[in-house]
């Protein structure tokens, strides 16, 4: 009595509700993802940060904080300067910066704008401990020229943030983009003036 | 109907409800009639500790978030509030922060016990993949959990792990964004942290150990001799010949397990609840400050084996990656077990000399790495100026490497070291006491 099953229709109506269905629940996955991500106010807490470099003194450090980061700002001092060209670079894992996150406009020796004033991300490239500064030189051991250590992990940077090799951290410390005008420093902006 | 029924499902209440839901078939199913081996061992007591520690978490939980403030501002400030001004909140804050490890301890041994005896192998992979999904989900939950009272470590943590998925090629620091909700970690994270430790992570936890047990009680417990006790049924009943129903006979044994563990965790939540650091790190009484990360940062005793295997993978290509995959596949290998398992037998007392060997190998080694995690690189020293041809002088680094590489020869080498490896006959019938089998049979004979 029954009618026989036409199978293809069968087929056919499961693959219109299984599609549609599936691209539906994605459609509705889609905003659930979103909501994870950063919001607005955290995007706008992302704004520039102005620096007053009138009083920073040779050999001093200023930590800022961006994007809930810290970045120093560091007026370095001749003798520090010079260090870097002290350090072959076989002792480091990229001495040109070619592998590190640095703006093209800084310098890539001394991965500063001017010789002296380095802007840096106090962030430890791996996996995000804040290094100290141990800027005397024999701090650690005879051979140390100064320069900053993350106690997480162990890894070693020069005074230009570039990372020693046997450092657990890949690259060196990231260079913000970042904008000097006169006694003020801008954190977050490049020197012509877009917005990181 | 003069039978030895007890009378209490004889009740008309009782049949009331058995017409609507099968009460009395499920207490009989999983209870009264649940055919447990009666060779149960010691090993056998952390398997219903595990859900006697899970549901003291939840219920400390509970009353924990009733006086918790999930906000960065306010998160540590609570916590203090919790243990000065509630009353008792000391005692439930210390019941959650020791049953957090003493869940693991729990979890821990049982896991070794699965090992011990082969109770990962044929039929009970699924009992076993979903143990691991437990140990997952527990270890997200600790980890989420951590990040609440907002201390130094909390934070720092936090920071370091998340920054482990920054690593992973490609969309590694738009997923850590992701997942932190922020730049750093701050509110955004920990106010979602909050909602997976409470709610999503536990609701996930309570299906996966139902799960387990449900796919436990369908092919029935391993034993310490790893035979089937359902090879050997009574003719006339169908009941395992060396099986005894699960009440009484071992919920009374497992009473004893919970009396005695509770005596320990009693005397660990009064006398020793930091228990000298390791379960709550002295760093995490300072709040967490963004901009100083402390001198020593270890995660909590429970995840350093895995953490020293992320330390000891040197970068490759300039890469971390290769590090946080090592760590990711040493928790994810256990999942392969029953199938990287090709012995003739399941117990270790009828293992042959390779098994034991290697096995010996991976618990010290992951006690080692467990021991290092905790301990800064340059805790055994350096080596001497010839070193410099290492990539690095720590002494315990190269240790560490090593107990990666016998960590992971377990189970990569399984397959070879189970197959040829010379066994003792199984019994045909479960074994216990002074008559262990190990002892009794001949050392020497061979399975095949």
């Amino acid at each position: 009595m029954s009618e026989p099953v036409n199978e293809s229709r069968r087929r056919m109506a499961i693959a219109t509700a299984v599609v549609p269905g599936a691209i539906t629940g994605a459609a509705v996955v889609a905003p659930f993802v979103a909501t994870l991500a950063p919001s607005e106010r955290a995007k706008a807490a992302g704004a520039p940060v102005e620096v007053d470099l009138s009083t920073i003194k040779p050999g001093e450090k200023l930590n800022v904080e961006w994007r809930g980061k810290v970045v120093w700002v560091m007026k370095r001092t001749p003798e520090q300067i010079a260090s870097l060209e002290k350090i072959p670079a076989s002792q480091l894992s990229d001495a040109e910066s070619k592998k590190s996150k640095q703006p093209s406009y800084v310098n890539a020796k001394t991965r500063s704008i001017t010789p002296d004033l380095v802007v840096m991300e106090g962030v430890c490239t791996h996996l995000g401990c804040a290094p100290t500064a141990k800027l005397t030189p024999g701090e650690l051991g005879n051979d140390w020229l100064g320069g900053f250590y993350c106690p997480c992990h162990g890894s070693k940077f020069d005074v230009a943030g570039r990372v020693y090799t046997g450092s657990p951290a890949p690259t060196n410390l990231a260079i913000p983009d970042h904008k000097i005008d006169g006694t003020k420093l801008v954190i977050g902006i490049t020197p012509d003036g877009k917005e990181a | 109907m003069a039978s030895n029924t007890p009378s209490m499902f004889k009740s008309s209440l009782m049949k009331w409800v058995d017409e609507r839901l099968p009460l009395t078939p499920t207490i009989k199913a999983h209870l009264t009639e649940y055919y447990t081996p009666k060779n149960f061992n010691f090993w056998y007591y952390f398997g219903s500790l595990a859900l006697l520690v899970l549901v003291l978490q939840i219920v400390t939980g509970i009353f924990l978030t009733m006086n918790y403030k999930p906000d960065a501002a306010t998160a540590f400030g609570s916590v203090e509030y919790i243990m000065r001004d509630v009353d008792y909140g000391w005692l439930i804050r210390y019941m959650h922060s020791t049953g957090a490890s003493m869940f693991f301890v729990v979890v821990y041994l049982h896991m070794c016990r699965g090992l011990l005896y082969g109770s990962y192998r044929k039929p009970r992979e699924l009992i076993w993949i979903f143990g691991c999904l437990i140990y997952l989900t527990l270890m997200g939950e600790a980890f989420f959990g951590y990040l609440l009272p907002w201390g130094q470590m909390s934070f720092w943590g936090a920071q370091v792990i998340v920054n482990l998925f920054a690593a992973v090629p490609f969309i590694g620091p738009e997923l850590a964004v992701w997942i932190r909700g922020d730049f750093a970690v701050g509110d955004a994270t920990l106010n979602r942290f909050f909602a997976f430790h409470v709610i999503a992570l536990p609701l996930v936890l309570l299906g996966l150990v139902a799960a387990h047990i449900v796919a436990l009680h369908e092919v029935g417990s391993n034993n310490p001799d790893g035979i089937e006790i359902k090879k050997n049924k009574d003719p006339k009943t169908g009941v395992p010949l060396d099986g005894i129903p699960f009440h009484p006979y071992f919920t009374v044994k497992d009473i004893v397990g919970v009396v005695v563990f509770l005596m320990i965790f009693s005397a660990i939540v009064f006398f020793m609840p930091e228990m000298g650091g390791y379960f709550l790190e002295h760093n995490n009484f300072v709040p967490a400050d963004p901009l100083k990360t402390p001198d020593h940062i270890a995660p909590v005793w429970y995840f350093t084996p895995y953490y020293s295997i992320l330390r000891a993978v040197p970068p490759i290509f300039g890469s971390q990656f290769p590090g946080v995959a090592a760590m990711g596949l040493a928790v994810m290998i256990f999942f392969a077990l029953p199938w990287l398992d090709r012995g003739a037998v399941k117990s270790i007392r009828y293992r042959g000399n390779h098994w034991k060997t290697f096995f010996a190998i991976f618990i010290v080694c992951f006690v080692i790495l467990g021991y290092l995690g905790v301990k800064p690189t340059s805790v055994w020293g350096q080596f001497g100026d010839w070193s410099s041809i290492l990539d690095t002088k720590d002494r315990a680094t190269w240790v560490a490497r090593l107990c990666t590489v016998g960590y992971f020869a377990f189970f990569f080498l399984m397959p070879w070291y189970t197959k040829v490896d010379k066994t003792k006959p199984e019994p045909t019938r479960v074994t216990w006491g002074d008559a262990a089998p190990s002892r009794a049979h001949s050392a020497h004979a061979a399975a095949e």
